[in-house]
């Protein structure tokens, strides 16, 4: 199945179930890695979902400080993906796809996995001019791509084109 | 860089040895011993992968400038023959297709307009929208913009953006054969809604400079350039466009592979053979994005005219070349004395056509192709002329930038925005930009040497010096 991406309404942070789910994450210093050229994002969590979360944030977190990004306006998508290292690559450039056609940045993110069908959104405000810039992030790339479960919890990881 | 996996053939040119039974093609690293020993192990671990490819003709190869990258090092250059196999990879052309380089000389000496220069700092930079999240004021349709993925630069002067004098000095005449828009994705077409002229962020600016030295007389003389002479580069590539196409075909081509009998010795190097449909899928989608790239430089090209006529009535800018430094090209080249018609895959890397070359405009035919590496903000760039050695070493490639000699999470922790503007502005140089922490991971001293690149670049024949171009204004994204 192709992947399905669509904006909904404007809504505000907190309600109803959709907006209860998204996860509100302050990317660190200890979200990202070493790349020559471009940019390694670590997500982290608790479960598989919670790590890919987490990568969306670091992901963002290169382009804007997304403590000051408001949450007014939530995109959903999902698609099928067996592969989960793939899936974090489709998440993140989904995302980002999302992201640029609306002109958003977003600062909160969901999703959930049943099988190889992914399920996800996002939530943000349109780019406005007292926003600090970062860096805009091309793409999530396979380099050094790996999802893993560690003792403590899920880590997500790869290189974003920037 | 640990220089003991190499074997030195000349001061310039470095091999990777192959061990007993490994089964890949040669590879060839150009460079000085001091630009190698700046590079990452992982350029070494890239470019060897990319000699495992099938159907490669001639050495793998790094230019000068090289750098880990994704698939490819950044300044990869790679041929294979769709005959015997060879594959194009979205991964050896990189998320930002068709990025490069429009140069533009004016006929404006530094002395005569330098008090004009913050006047027109500050028009280029609220003139041309540039950064992560500026749009421009052109919105396209994806129906419409199926116009611009065929008619690439031809379109945007059409559109009344510049003129035709401007297309004979773009690469392919400003249209690359064999775009198919319908191998675009519906969401690559929604990206570009809003971003065709655009300069976009990163390392993309927007740069005025003045021929501060020229090297080669006669070559400066071919090319309209004179030292002081104010010149401008424009640096980006094909937007939002190219970059969800990169994205689109790197998952897709990294699945087929498999399925295509293709052995990856890391999938970053999605590929296809060239003759199978999803080869020439995604050569069709990569076209329509090289088009975008030649469209999206041509507005800029009109957008950066219209700023110095407002302030400088009598200026004129002319199009002093338009080279791309992301692409996977169809060329003809001679092997071991025999024509052969192959893919170039130049990833960071700029095509340098030698003297002679018939694709060049009759201006430059005797001179050979204008080649830009671009500079870093403080440091200046270098005007290179297309060597004939060029063609047997390099399959008429050469270096496109200074290259990155440290991460931009270093570069963060080294500087900070606000100091460097300031630093630059000290030095002359007006730095005009939205994004501090930009600039910051853009630091001139995040980059190599861009004196010892074109040395190097010069040294190993790849192209000859014409003229080194020193930074007045640079808009950054």
């Amino acid at each position: 199945m192709a992947p399905i991406a669509s904006a909904v309404p404007p809504a505000v942070a907190g309600e109803g179930p959709l907006m209860s789910a998204l996860r509100s994450i302050a990317p660190s210093g200890e979200d990202y890695f070493e790349h020559d050229a471009d940019i390694g994002v670590v997500g982290r969590g608790a479960t598989l979902e919670e790590s890919f979360e987490s990568a969306a944030a670091a992901t963002f977190g290169v382009m804007a400080d997304l403590s000051a990004v408001r949450p007014q306006r939530s995109v959903t998508l999902d698609f099928e993906e067996a592969d989960v290292e793939i899936a974090l690559v489709r998440w993140l450039n989904l995302l980002l796809g999302l992201s640029h056609e609306d002109g958003l940045v977003f600062c909160r993110f969901w999703i959930e996995r049943d099988g190889v069908h992914w399920r996800g959104g996002a939530s943000g405000e349109p780019w406005r001019r007292d926003l600090e810039r970062g860096v805009e992030v091309k793409g999530a790339t396979l380099t050094m791509l790996q999802v893993k479960q560690e003792r403590d919890g899920w880590q997500a990881r790869c290189v974003v084109d920037v | 860089m640990d220089l003991s996996k190499l074997k030195q053939i000349d001061e310039w040119l470095w091999t990777v040895p192959r061990v007993p039974g490994e089964a890949r093609g040669e590879v060839k690293m150009y460079g000085s011993r001091a630009l190698l020993e700046t590079m990452d192990d992982k350029v070494i671990e890239q470019i060897t992968n990319v000699a495992r490819l099938p159907g490669l003709v001639g050495p793998a190869m790094t230019m000068p400038d090289a750098h880990w990258g994704y698939g490819f090092p950044i300044g990869g250059v790679a041929a294979f023959d769709p005959e015997q196999g060879g594959i194009i990879s979205a991964g050896g052309v990189g998320f930002d297709i068709s990025c490069g380089i429009r140069c533009l000389r004016t006929n404006l000496e530094l002395a005569e307009v330098a008090g004009e220069l913050p006047s027109l700092a500050r028009e280029l930079s609220e003139k041309i929208p540039a950064g992560v999240g500026e749009e421009g004021d052109i919105k396209l349709a994806p129906d419409a913009l199926d116009d611009v993925l065929t008619g690439g630069a031809q379109w945007a002067v059409e559109q009344g953006y510049g003129s035709a004098a401007d297309l004979e000095f773009i690469e392919e005449g400003g249209r690359v054969a064999g775009p198919v828009p319908q191998n675009v994705s519906p969401l690559a077409k929604k990206r570009q809604r809003g971003e065709m002229g655009t300069l976009g962020s990163g390392n993309h600016y927007l740069e005025v400079q003045v021929v501060d030295r020229i090297y080669d007389a006669a070559a400066a003389q071919a090319y309209g350039l004179r030292e002081g002479q104010l010149l401008v580069s424009i640096h980006c590539g094909s937007r939002g466009l190219g970059h969800q196409i990169g994205t689109d075909y790197l998952v897709s081509l990294a699945k087929a592979a498999s399925r295509l009998g293709i052995h990856l010795p890391d999938r970053e190097l999605a590929c296809a053979p060239i003759n199978t449909p999803e080869g020439q899928q995604y050569i069709g989608a990569m076209n329509a994005a090289i088009n975008c790239a030649l469209a999206n430089r041509q507005i800029l090209t009109h957008l950066t005219r219209k700023c110095f006529t407002r302030l400088l009535p009598r200026a004129t800018l002319e199009t002093l070349f338009d080279v791309s430094h992301n692409t996977c090209k169809r060329e003809q080249h001679v092997v071991k004395g025999t024509k052969r018609l192959l893919y170039v895959h130049r990833k960071g890397a700029t095509r340098a056509f030698g003297p002679g070359h018939p694709a060049l405009p009759e201006r430059y035919r005797a001179t050979g192709q204008p080649v830009v590496i671009g500079g870093s903000m403080g440091t200046g760039s270098w005007i290179l002329a297309g060597t004939a050695t060029s063609e047997t070493q390099a399959f008429s490639s050469a270096s496109h930038g200074a290259g990155r000699a440290m991460s931009r999470k270093q570069a963060l922790k080294q500087w900070h925005g606000r100091q460097l503007v300031d630093e630059l502005a000290r030095q002359g140089i007006l730095i005009r930009t939205r994004s501090m922490r930009g600039v910051a991971e853009e630091a001139p001293g995040a980059y190599k040497d861009v004196d010892a690149v074109a040395e190097a670049t010069e040294r190993a024949g790849l192209a000859r010096r014409v003229a080194f171009l020193r930074p007045k204004v640079c808009v950054k994204g």
